[in-house]
């Protein structure tokens, strides 16, 4: 970009979407704790109805605080605008929702977390929506997925557990070419480390609750749209581009031929659903977001010391960090995420199940649970806990053995975090040497 | 509604409301490389408000077919044909930057048809600096984040934004990349080479509103002087009002100081 272009992301991410408050003048941004607004007349409150003005008349639909999430985010992934959600997973909901209803159908990546492959391999299909789910890494397994009725197009930038790299610009231009968008769960990645929609994705999800936020003490998720799918050219989106009943027949392309999806998630999902993010969640967010360009580079830094030092021990049989050379995905991830691969990595002990447990209860530092993407240390055992409800042959599909160990490394000092790790080990090798 | 002007089909946006020719008429004129959809508030707080608004996409812009219009007499004669095609015998004519001067343009050429004229962000003659006219020619994507660097206040470069949860110079920069190659070099040409903007201004007589954004650095208010000078036929002289906080793209910006004014322009007695 030329000397005319936006912020750099340290800046946005300080001070995208807020002003100094305009009645007081507070520096932070306010956290607008209300559920309604007054109407100063009853011809302002019918404007606000006609979407003739822009404000806020309920906070299921918008609050102030969460506005200024909204347009942070979408500062930082270059998007026209974004919608704050309850949790990531409200997010995808409300993104598929949008897009297409009983008859349609998704293609995705058979390398997602729990949650999501839960939501598309067996509720969704209660409502008539079907998922097929395809390997990530193959290009013609997502050509050949595709059908008719096929609506989107959906992959982690970083796949759950394995690690996998999405290759961005090839699903999408897949996607392109039968007229449907790709939807990136960006979340273990951050605008930080990679912009999906400057690589070709038309969406991009965060659960917001994991390096967004960063502190793990407030779900929420994001939805941010690049504005450049055309609904209308495509002809496979009714629900963007035919009069909706539900709010005075309005044709959301017609209306704005770039920001359709995101006026359909503002007049439908949002009070339909109801899936809106407290403000209160919204601010602390933001409190996360004002130091991720910071603590991303500290989590890539610990993260490619963990995965290096790993590599080194006898009872560690691989491990999946696409940053190091041995990654399937090594190449594709120096392209496509040349400041750091995250700080999410898997690896596998030779012990299995057994030794994976004694290495989980002796450590120290890093703490036992099913999160990612905190500021702590996080471990996780996915086979018994996340994807637990994954048949024998999907988690080895998937990538998941009995001894693979998830790692979300966080920012303690690096010796620290070493010296617990080789505690885990020591325990594990026990097991492993009977 | 879809129209067929001189053989092309035309897309307009009405605001919200079905055209009823009865009601006083008001057309709204985009700027380069846009589409009606830079209207939607304005648009629909008049549509609501007794008007029948009339938001085109120009030849070659959004829905509209053809190649865009190299000129702004073109423009204005197309203009003429569109309310011709749509019934129109006399409307208010509102435009935005370059579709400012095709609403001046217009309102000297069919004097007996402009009710009211308001320009917005218009300065005459609208000469264009010499990079962004390069740049829209073999570099769209630096014009681009030219123009919304010249357009938008520096809060609005930070993302902030009036409508919640949106982008501006995002969504701008989209709408933007969205035209034909050629439509944003074609568009800033005709703003460059249009020489007629003071000669049209001393020919018009109808009441006139200026309307200037207090941060313009597209079309700065300084440099709107002449323009008000020309206007001097207009009876009672042109008006003039500046939004405050806002740039060059004002209707984005500050939409409910704009169509405030616009409405209570086009309502006053």
């Amino acid at each position: 970009m030329t000397q005319y272009g936006p912020p750099a992301p340290e800046t946005l991410a300080l001070h995208a979407g807020q002003f100094p408050d305009p009645a007081f003048g507070a520096r932070a941004t306010p956290i607008y704790f209300t559920a309604g607004y007054v109407f100063p007349d009853a011809d302002h409150a019918a404007a606000l109805f006609n979407h003739e003005r822009p404000g806020h008349v309920d906070t299921r639909l918008s609050n102030p605080t969460s506005a200024v999430l909204e347009e942070r985010i979408s500062a930082l992934e270059g998007g026209i605008g974004a919608i704050a959600l309850a949790s990531g997973q409200a997010a995808l909901h409300v993104a598929i929702t949008t897009l297409m209803g009983a008859g349609n159908h998704v293609v995705a990546s058979r390398s997602l977390g729990g949650a999501a492959r839960n939501l598309l391999a067996h509720t969704l299909p209660r409502f008539g929506i079907q998922t097929t789910f395809v390997d990530p890494r193959r290009p013609d397994e997502w050509r050949d997925a595709i059908r008719p009725e096929t609506r989107l197009l959906f992959g982690e930038a970083l796949g759950n557990p394995g690690l996998e790299v999405l290759d961005i610009p090839a699903v999408a231009a897949i996607a392109h070419a039968r007229r449907v968008p790709l939807l990136v769960d960006a979340t273990l990645v951050t605008p930080c480390l990679q912009r999906p929609l400057s690589l070709g994705a038309d969406l991009v999800l965060h659960s917001a609750t994991e390096f967004l936020g960063g502190h793990g003490v407030a779900v929420g998720g994001l939805l941010v749209d690049s504005g450049r799918f055309d609904w209308e050219q495509s002809g496979l989106f009714p629900t963007l581009t035919e009069p909706y009943d539900g709010f005075h027949g309005m044709d959301f392309s017609e209306e704005s031929p770039v920001a359709a999806f995101l006026l359909r998630v503002r007049c439908e999902a949002l009070p339909d659903f109801g899936a809106c993010l407290s403000p209160m969640n919204a601010f602390q967010i933001l409190q996360g977001i004002e130091t991720l360009p910071l603590r991303m580079r500290a989590h890539v830094a610990n993260a490619r010391t963990v995965a290096a030092h790993l590599t080194r021990q006898s009872i560690v049989a691989r491990v999946a960090y696409p940053g190091l050379a041995t990654h399937a995905d090594h190449e594709l991830a120096s392209r496509l995420l040349p400041d750091g691969a995250g700080a999410v990595l898997s690896f596998e002990l030779t012990g299995g199940r057994e030794a994976a447990r004694a290495f989980i209860e002796s450590l120290k530092v890093f703490s036992h649970l099913a999160n990612v993407g905190d500021a702590k240390s996080l471990v996780s055992h996915p086979s018994s806990t996340t994807h637990c409800r994954l048949s024998a042959a999907a988690l080895a599909a998937a990538g998941i053995g009995e001894g693979t160990l998830r790692l979300s490394v966080g920012l303690e000092h690096i010796d620290d975090l070493i010296e617990d790790l080789d505690r885990g080990l020591y325990a594990a090798s026990r097991v492993v040497g009977g | 509604m879809q129209l067929t002007v001189s053989g092309l089909p035309v897309f307009i946006y009405t605001g919200g409301q079905s055209f009823a020719p009865a009601q006083p008429v008001v057309v709204l004129l985009h700027g380069a490389a846009h589409d009606h959809s830079v209207w939607n508030f304005q648009a629909r707080h008049l549509a609501r408000h007794g008007f029948s608004v009339l938001v085109p996409d120009l030849p070659g812009h959004g829905r509209s077919g053809g190649a865009p219009l190299a000129s702004i007499e073109a423009l204005a004669d197309w203009l003429g044909a569109l309310l011709d095609a749509a019934g129109v015998r006399r409307a208010a004519i509102a435009g935005h930057s370059m579709g400012s001067l095709v609403a001046l343009q217009a309102a000297a050429q069919f004097p007996d048809r402009a009710t009211q004229l308001i320009l917005l962000g218009s300065v005459a003659p609208m000469p264009v600096a010499e990079p962004l006219l390069s740049a829209a020619n073999g570099d769209r994507a630096a014009a681009h984040a030219m123009i919304n660097h010249w357009s938008y206040t520096f809060a609005s470069q930070l993302g902030a934004s009036a409508v919640p949860g949106i982008s501006l110079t995002g969504l701008n920069r989209r709408l933007m990349e969205r035209q034909g190659d050629s439509v944003l070099a074609i568009d800033l040409g005709a703003c460059n080479a249009y020489e007629g903007g003071l000669a049209a201004a001393a020919a018009v007589r109808c009441p006139t509103l200026l309307l200037c954004a207090e941060r313009d650095q597209m079309t700065p208010r300084r440099a709107v002087k002449p323009l008000h000078e020309a206007l001097a036929g207009v009876t009672d002289g042109a008006r003039m009002i500046s939004i405050p906080r806002a740039g060059h793209a004002m209707l984005a910006e500050a939409p409910d100081a704009v169509g405030n004014a616009i409405r209570s322009f086009l309502t006053r007695r």
